[in-house]
């Protein structure tokens, strides 16, 4: 099936764009956006708004169609779905199928000062009515804070015994955070941890794709709790353990 | 104006317990003495540059210090014995000393011979320090203050990028501009030299950096025909120092929080309180007004079960800037719209939230932070939730407003970002420019209610922590559920201990001023 941006008839493949040009906001800064929309693409681009942004900047708001479309047979994704379970029903889980404390440690590593990601998923509070993984039964859940070296995560990943790893990157800028996430796979493996982990990536800008590439067990971005987390930890851990056997 | 006829005896209860929390841990700041108050009194003295390794001279001059002794006599004395030694003017010792011509004295000259032979040095910085608090003067006498300020911020990592984006937000309506710091400065034990163009999430706070934005906002600011503030962050490992070096390149602003290293950055807290102590003092001699970082409890904890926790640390921080002399009007004392929507009336309880710290801290220039945990990707609802929050600021009359970005948690701002922020704020203004006055709020209401509750559940924590002592309430996470040890964190190993004979030549004139 192909299809297209729907507007309100069906393949119309209207889109919004909106972008600033770097001139003054006059005529020729008016033709300017329509013909860059023109070369995006658009067909019958329409400038709708054009603002000036001090003398120099002007912001345009442009509507028009896409002339191009998707074969859906086309798209493969590797879906990632986690089981959708509560806190009881993991918490049971583990109880039927591991019968022992699992420990998780979680950071906001290298500079990143970020919390909140972290702390949605580990504090007892949680976000958006979520129970953090602090209020879990059989799992200690133990978070390192804000900008915690790779090598001091490692250390105390070591220390405590850690069964999963989460680590979170809210900073984007220049991609600092995918360097940061592969130098802690590298330093992992150079300890001989990596195969005794489950180890995660979380973050605003986090997908599951991502973190595969990266070297990572799984990556988990908006909208995703302590549940389902926790959900996949557990499972892997199982599946790990009968894998053994 | 009272619209929430809160119990003043509570409030006033409140700033009892807060006075004695400060008290005790002042006792406890004045026999302490750290490597970065040290290499601020360093600066005031005009000591600048770095080595060929980029290790700044002050560094180079504490590190030796240290080498020797500690830094419990103060670097003044040894710095003063070197000039007396070497028999050269300050200037031509550091030049000297670069060259390895010269080392720092082995032994300390007297306390009374040290005042004695900086006594140029001290003039000169103090000097320094109030021309420029004159020349700030000058233009916000010129130019005047907005009611409320709108507060952006720039964030490229190049110096000269933020120079453009500064200068055009200006040109658009913003008073206040901060350049974020690179993620991570606040970790650094020194303050990186010279025009930077590259860094992580914001710009190095170099002292080159803040004199490009400030002579770039002295430009715009003739233009706009307003005084554009500078914000930086006096935070971290080196806030003493980032105040001298503000103090000396007219900023306007520093974020200066007594608290918010040890919580949010795990920097020990004896080190955090000497330092606060030592900048806050700077920022109130050069007329520097200093904001405070409350809203970050909320970011962490939940806005609503821990809003008591916002009121109790802005009674605790106004009490430790009285002690640095921080006028009220220099007190920009920080607070959060951070409620999550979901939740019903949850915009009547950012008003009585807001509203309370406005009427218990009438005179203080509050600064008020945008929603960012609820901000989802979704730029149409963060541009809604937003224009909430303007219109909570324009009601409860807020004097710093830094506008929330519908891009949050997505980039760094654009320049159109800002631009929209900006326009949606002054429309805000505009259109609800009288609602304060025309609004009294009802007695046994929703916001009557919530401030009262506010209130009296920062009397208690107050009374809890006074009880318990500063110190160990940290270490039992009263603020944002986050545990500091009192040898644990980041710095400790900069903390001395005072000798019977130390000095610090330029907190001594700073007070005689205050006297």
């Amino acid at each position: 099936m192909n299809i297209k941006p729907y507007g309100d008839t069906l393949q119309d493949g209207k889109v919004q764009i909106s972008f600033t040009l770097p001139i003054a906001a006059d005529a020729i800064g008016l033709e300017a956006a329509r013909q860059l929309a023109k070369k995006m693409g658009l067909i019958d681009p329409n400038v709708v708004h054009q603002e000036k942004l001090g003398d120099h900047f002007s912001f345009y708001i442009v509507y028009g169609s896409v002339g191009v479309s998707i074969d859906l047979n086309d798209i493969h994704v590797e879906t990632f779905e986690t089981p959708t379970m509560t806190r009881e029903e993991i918490e049971q889980l583990i109880e039927t199928e591991l019968d022992r404390e699992l420990v998780f440690v979680g950071a906001s590593t290298g500079t990143d000062a970020h919390t909140v990601g972290i702390d949605a998923i580990m504090n007892m509070k949680g976000f958006a009515g979520h129970y953090g993984l602090e209020r879990y039964k059989h799992i200690k859940a133990v978070n390192l804070g804000s900008q915690v070296a790779n090598e001091e995560f490692v250390r105390q990943a070591k220390l405590l015994k850690a069964d999963v790893l989460l680590v979170s990157q809210t900073v984007t800028q220049k991609d600092i955070h995918l360097k940061n996430l592969v130098d802690l796979v590298e330093l992992l493996e150079t300890e001989q941890m990596r195969k005794d982990v489950v180890l995660i990536a979380g973050g605003a800008r986090i997908t599951h794709e991502l973190a595969k590439e990266l070297g990572y067990d799984a990556g988990f971005g908006p909208k995703k709790y302590a549940e389902d987390v926790a959900a996949y930890a557990v499972l892997e851990l199982i599946r790990r353990k009968k894998q053994m056997f | 104006m009272n619209k929430l006829n809160l119990d003043q005896k509570t409030i006033e209860s409140c700033r009892i317990h807060a006075n004695a929390i400060a008290e005790k841990i002042v006792r406890f700041i004045d026999n302490h003495t750290t490597v970065s108050v040290e290499r601020s009194i360093l600066r005031l003295l005009g000591v600048d540059g770095v080595d060929r390794y980029q290790v700044p001279l002050v560094n180079r001059l504490v590190d030796d210090c240290l080498q020797q002794r500690n830094c419990g006599e103060g670097i003044s004395r040894y710095l003063a014995a070197s000039l007396k030694n070497t028999q050269r003017n300050l200037a031509d010792f550091l030049v000297a000393y670069q060259a390895g011509k010269a080392t720092l004295a082995k032994d300390p000259a007297s306390v009374e011979e040290t005042l004695a032979i900086l006594k140029p040095w001290i003039d000169q910085g103090l000097k320094k320090i109030q021309e420029q608090k004159e020349l700030r003067n000058h233009w916000i006498n010129t130019y005047g203050t907005a009611k409320t300020q709108i507060y952006v911020i720039v964030a490229t990592g190049n110096i000269h990028e933020d120079v453009i984006q500064a200068q055009a937000a200006a040109r658009a309506g913003a008073d206040i501009i901060a350049v974020i710091r690179s993620t991570g400065q606040s970790l650094l034990d020194y303050v990186p030299y010279g025009i930077t163009t590259e860094g992580f999430g914001g710009t190095y706070a170099t002292q080159a950096n803040f004199r490009l934005m400030r002579q770039a906002l002295d430009e715009v600011s003739k233009d706009v025909g307003r005084y554009i503030r500078l914000v930086n962050y006096a935070s971290g490992l080196c806030m003493p120092e980032i105040a001298a070096m503000a103090a000396l390149e007219r900023l306007d602003i520093l974020l200066n929080d007594s608290l918010y290293g040890i919580i949010f950055r795990d920097i020990n807290m004896q080190r955090t309180f000497i330092d606060q102590n030592f900048s806050r003092l700077i920022n109130a001699y050069a007329g520097i007004l200093i904001n405070t970082g409350e809203d970050n409890y909320l970011t962490t904890s939940d806005a609503v079960e821990e809003a008591h926790t916002v009121l109790a640390s802005q009674f605790i921080n106004e009490a430790f800037a009285k002690k640095a002399h921080l006028s009220a009007s220099l007190m920009g004392l920080g607070h959060a719209f951070e409620i999550d929507p979901e939740i019903e009336n949850s915009f009547l309880f950012e008003i009585a939230q807001a509203e309370m710290a406005r009427e218990i801290f009438p005179d203080a220039p509050l600064k008020y932070m945008p929603p960012t945990k609820h901000i989802s990707g979704n730029i149409f609802r963060a541009t809604m939730q937003n224009a909430l929050f303007n219109l909570a600021t324009v009601m409860t009359d807020q004097s710093i407003h830094l506008l929330g970005m519908m891009t949050e948690a997505i980039h760094t701002p654009f320049l159109s970002d800002r631009f929209l922020a900006i326009d949606s704020a002054k429309t805000i203004q505009k259109t609800a420019k009288s609602f304060r006055e025309a609004i009294d709020y009802r007695e046994g209401g929703v916001i009557h209610t919530r401030a009262r509750e506010v209130l009296q559940k920062a009397k208690l924590l107050l009374g809890d922590v006074e009880k318990t002592g500063l110190f160990n309430a940290l270490e039992n996470g009263v603020f944002a559920g986050v545990k500091r040890p009192f040898q644990g964190g980041k710095g400790l190993e900069g903390v001395y201990v005072k000798d019977k004979d130390y000095v610090n030549p330029i907190a001594l004139r700073m007070e005689e001023f205050f006297r």
